[in-house]
């Protein structure tokens, strides 16, 4: 294949797209050289280990990742709103929707998450990094570099076109030519690689690096849910890779696993995606519970009510959402009796996660609440994510499935649900935790005119959509061609828009609070009403965390911390830390295996086996590494700590 | 200040979700709350019942919400000492109740699903006081992205159109040429996928005449939107003169003829007076690999389908 056969022409918006991706990518070294900055680039962020730099990292690339989603919506809404505009064809829109699912859900959601618990987890626990700081590096640089892959794909080769969920025999070799499908294999396998390791990686650090004291159920709420995402992780990605290779393999050596030809089973990949896919969504939901459960007692100044039914209903959620994939398509013809038992597991998720819903409301009952702007995004949440909440019972009672399946019906239950949930808590986290991640606050007025601008455009945009599915409007559809569904498709567009410009207004907050935002003097930014141990670091957070390790024995330690005066800083119990080396090992690991997959996604096969290569002899270079950290003096920590204590 | 802000919510929210979704039980057309066949009339009733509880949580939910926003935020004026109780953090009886009481909406949710799975898989039980009928078997095939209708017993075919009488069960054999599709028919009832290799049975019946709307809902590509069809029910006489008019005048369907239209892309509607069942029977092992043996390479090609952005052009 030549240079000319695999670059993407014929559509103005591709040009363009492709000539923003030039400019960016010319302008991004140019800036770099002028301010000569590429050594302290590749000094402080690309070799870094450093839990709190790559929880910067991930969220400023899922920040990014929700503007190319977000793009991908508004044109889609676009189209639909102006169908005889003629603005996206077929096969174009095909390719939009299918990337809109796939950044939003594996490059936006889990990334945006996964940094907040990168920034916060060993904050919460009194831990000095992740158990295992490289593998984590090398985490995110699998995320980046299978997000960037999948993302050239607009311009180059064509992008995946059968849904995110990439049903087979449609997204297999006959029905799906070319390398489309194969930057979606290779762009999940690579970023899937990263989403286990730092599953396990989590889960250790959870379990062995607690402060002394700390017992599991002394535990912040965010911890836990991290901790019991990392489960569902690590026992549902395994089967996302398997089924991944089969069917890349089927797509690129001929194999037979998911053919129409030779015995193949096709409907095979309906089960084992929704068997990764389901759990799926509970790894970026569970997430976003704990998130809220923070900010709503933070703000509500009153500790979080029932604590231990919070958590074990984390723990049945979890259990019940790799019971229940089958629900994802009822209309197989699975027959009346399987049918009814995934649609009582399925409904029995409702019981765990009303439980939540009460016990926030609960802890709102004799508090006192703060309106802030991460407290407006939580609120907000409980009546908004209800609505997705009743009409996903409604979508679990199989035989009214039948016909709800397919239609906006559906759309609009997954988008009040994901952005009402998750969306809501990554806005919500990020401006909750920004103090600590940047040493300032985010502007107040500017961060409540985002709020208001997206949850008016949010509801706008998609309650329409419930009523579509309701009069027949499958999803997926590349034109509104039934009279009766236009108004209102452009009402949806309309709130689509409104949560466009919401985010800018978010995203400008960011450039404003960096100029104007007053610096931050003590650890404990939201008026001194922080609970758990993050809120006990200075701020900027030491990159060792915590100088002296407290010891803890209660939820909310942090709350008698302050009434008795105490801080975790004591002097005369310092020793020198023990922290790990920056290490250029994990990107240059990663960008091989990146060249592997890009290789594999054209069948270029001897560029894939030299980037194979490259990254297995990375990984042998990496065994025989025996530097194993260095250790920071008592009077460097001394020094740090009182410029930042003021002492 | 942020007592506006709160005012803003609730009013935003009430108009917004409460109106419209009482509005949405059933006052406004929409199809699948206008039911037209008793599949789609159980899978309506359901729905109804449903939103019940539904409607009933929403309330709940958003009256205890607003309660504690208004009552408890921190500058309400007027507020009381005994207003704040930051240690307060369980209470076993309250978390009991409000465990049990979803559960028990759980299980009364279940049992009307379960039954309404049970019926659908069977005909519609005939109205009182009248004999069942013996189901109209006729074989929904998709090919991308077309639909043919065979009806083995009166031995025609129809390509993107169908007729059924009115009161008699329809017993649709539902399978597929090459990908997932789903028969869709909202008026009627609900969907059942179509799938390669395999043959799935879905029960419609009609008990209105008229011509509803039927579509492959299930996304599966280029043409994904043109893959619709117009389901003409009418009278048992209409419908068997429909059938003797074609029997007598259209043309009989020959492999080489049905092997053209199984090629990717679209294609007018048609009628036959022989079905392709003869041929292949895409439903079995044998039958689901011709479309990708031999039509692959066709995939290649993008369409250009600017003819199916118009409506009234392919419907």
């Amino acid at each position: 294949m030549g240079i000319t056969d695999i670059l993407v022409t014929g559509e103005p918006i591709i040009y363009a797209a492709m000539v923003s991706i030039a400019l960016v990518s010319i302008a991004i070294p140019v800036l770099l050289t002028y301010f000569k900055k590429w050594g302290w680039l590749w000094r402080e962020w690309l070799t870094t280990v450093d839990h709190k730099k790559i929880g910067v990292m991930y969220i400023l690339s899922a920040l990014l990742m929700l503007f190319r989603g977000g793009m991908d919506a508004l044109m889609m809404r676009v189209q639909l709103a102006f169908p005889d505009l003629g603005f996206l064809d077929s096969q174009h829109y095909n390719e939009i929707f299918t990337t809109h699912g796939t950044v939003m859900i594996i490059f936006m959601a889990m990334p945006f998450l996964i940094g907040l618990m990168n920034i916060i987890v060993p904050l919460q626990i009194g831990a000095r990094d992740f158990a295992f700081p490289w593998l984590n590096a090398m985490s995110f640089w699998s995320f980046f570099i299978g997000a960037m892959l999948f993302n050239i794909s607009f311009v180059i080769g064509g992008s995946p076109d059968a849904g995110w969920t990439s049903y087979t025999p449609l997204s297999g070799a006959a029905l799906s030519p070319g390398p489309g499908q194969n930057f979606y294999l290779m762009g999940l396998q690579l970023s899937g690689i990263g989403t286990l390791a730092t599953g396990i990686n989590l889960m250790v650090t959870i379990l062995k690096m607690r402060a002394p004291g700390m017992k599991l159920f002394h535990m912040p709420i965010f911890t836990w849910s991290t901790l019991v995402t990392c489960f569902i992780i690590v026992f549902a990605f395994p089967i996302l890779t398997v089924a991944l290779a089969l069917l890349t393999i089927d797509r690129i050596f001929g194999a037979h696993f998911f053919t129409l030809t030779a015995e193949g089973l096709p409907m095979m990949w309906a089960n084992l995606f929704w068997m990764w896919g389901h759990p799926e969504v509970y790894i970026v939901i569970l997430p976003a519970f704990g998130i809220f459960s923070e900010i709503i007692a933070t703000f509500a100044k009153k500790r979080l009510f029932g604590y231990h039914a919070m958590v074990w209903s984390m723990i049945i959620i979890a259990l019940l959402s790799f019971l229940v994939w089958v629900h994802h398509f009822f209309t197989m013809g699975a027959g009346a009796f399987v049918n009814s038992v995934f649609s009582i597991s399925t409904m029995l998720i409702a019981v765990p996660t009303g439980v939540k819903i009460f016990n926030w409301l609960a802890t709102l009952y004799k508090s006192k609440i703060e309106f802030t702007v991460p407290m407006l995004w939580s609120l907000a949440f409980i009546p908004s994510f209800i609505l997705g909440g009743v009409t996903g019972v409604m979508l679990g009672m199989a035989a009214a499935d039948y016909q709800f399946h397919n239609s906006y019906f559906l759309v609009a239950h997954f988008h009040y649900v994901l952005i009402a949930g998750t969306v809501f808590a990554c806005f919500a986290g990020l401006v909750f935790w920004y103090p600590k991640m940047f040493g300032h606050k985010m502007n107040e007025r500017l961060g409540k005119w985002a709020f208001w601008i997206f949850f008016f455009g949010f509801h706008v945009c998609f309650f329409p959509q419930y009523f579509l599915g309701l009069d027949g409007m499958p999803r997926r559809l590349f034109i509104t061609n039934v009279v009766e569904w236009l108004p209102l498709n452009v009402i949806s567009t309309v709130g689509a828009f409104g949560m466009g410009l919401g985010f800018i207004v978010f995203v400008y907050n960011v450039y404003y609070s960096f100029r104007h935002a007053e610096r931050e003097k003590t650890g404990d930014s939201w008026n001194g009403n922080g609970r758990t141990l993050e809120w006990a670091t200075t701020t900027p957070v030491p990159f060792y965390n915590f100088a002296t390790v407290p010891y803890v024995d209660e939820i909310d330690p942090y709350v008698r911390m302050k009434e008795e005066g105490k801080t975790t800083y004591d002097e005369s119990q310092l020793k020198p830390i023990h922290m790990p080396s920056y290490k250029a090992t994990p990107i240059i690991m990663m960008a091989f295996l990146g060249l592997a997959s890009f290789g594999l996604v054209f069948e270029w096969m001897p560029v894939a086996i030299f980037g194979l290569i490259g990254g297995v002899a990375v990984m042998i270079l990496r065994s025989f590494d025996y530097d194993d950290g260095y250790y920071v003096s008592v009077e460097e920590i001394k020094r740090i700590e009182r410029k930042a204590r003021g002492l | 200040m942020k007592a506006k802000h709160l005012r803003k919510r609730w009013l935003g929210l009430l108009p917004l979700g409460l109106i419209l979704f009482l509005s949405g039980c059933g006052q406004l057309e929409m199809t699948v709350l206008d039911p037209k066949g008793p599949a789609a009339e159980s899978q309506y009733e359901l729905i109804k019942y449903s939103l019940w509880f539904m409607l009933g949580i929403i309330v709940v939910v958003f009256a205890l919400f607003a309660f504690m926003v208004i009552k408890y935020r921190e500058n309400r004026p007027g507020r009381k000492e005994s207003d704040y109780a930051p240690n307060l953090h369980g209470n076993t009886t309250i978390e009991i109740i409000w465990t049990v009481i979803p559960l028990i909406i759980v299980i009364l949710l279940s049992i009307p699903t379960v039954t309404t799975l049970f019926d659908l898989e069977k005909p519609a039980e005939p109205a009182e006081g009248e004999e069942a009928k013996e189901p109209l078997v006729i074989h929904a095939t998709t090919a991308d992205w077309k639909w043919f209708f065979s009806y083995p017993e009166e031995d025609i075919e129809t390509v993107n159109y169908l007729h059924i009488p009115v009161d008699r069960p329809i017993e649709f054999h539902l399978t597929s040429a090459d990908s997932m599709t789903a028969l869709w028919i909202p008026a009627l009832g609900g969907q059942k996928y179509n799938m390669a290799g395999m043959m799935n049975i879905l029960y419609l019946e009609a008990d209105e005449e008229g011509v509803y709307d039927g579509r492959n809902s299930n996304f599966n590509g280029e043409g994904f939107a043109a893959q619709t069809f117009k389901v003409h029910a009418e009278p048992e006489e209409d419908f068997n003169s429909w059938v003797s008019d074609i029997q007598n005048e259209a043309p009989e369907l020959s492999k080489e003829q049905y092997e053209e239209l199984l090629k990717p892309g679209l294609t007018e509607k048609d009628e036959y007076s022989s079905t392709h069942l003869e041929y292949y029977d895409h439903g079995t092992h044998e039958g689901m690999g011709f479309v990708a043996e031999n039509y692959a390479e066709l995939f290649k090609e993008k369409l250009h389908l600017d003819e199916i952005e118009k409506q009234e052009e392919f419907q």
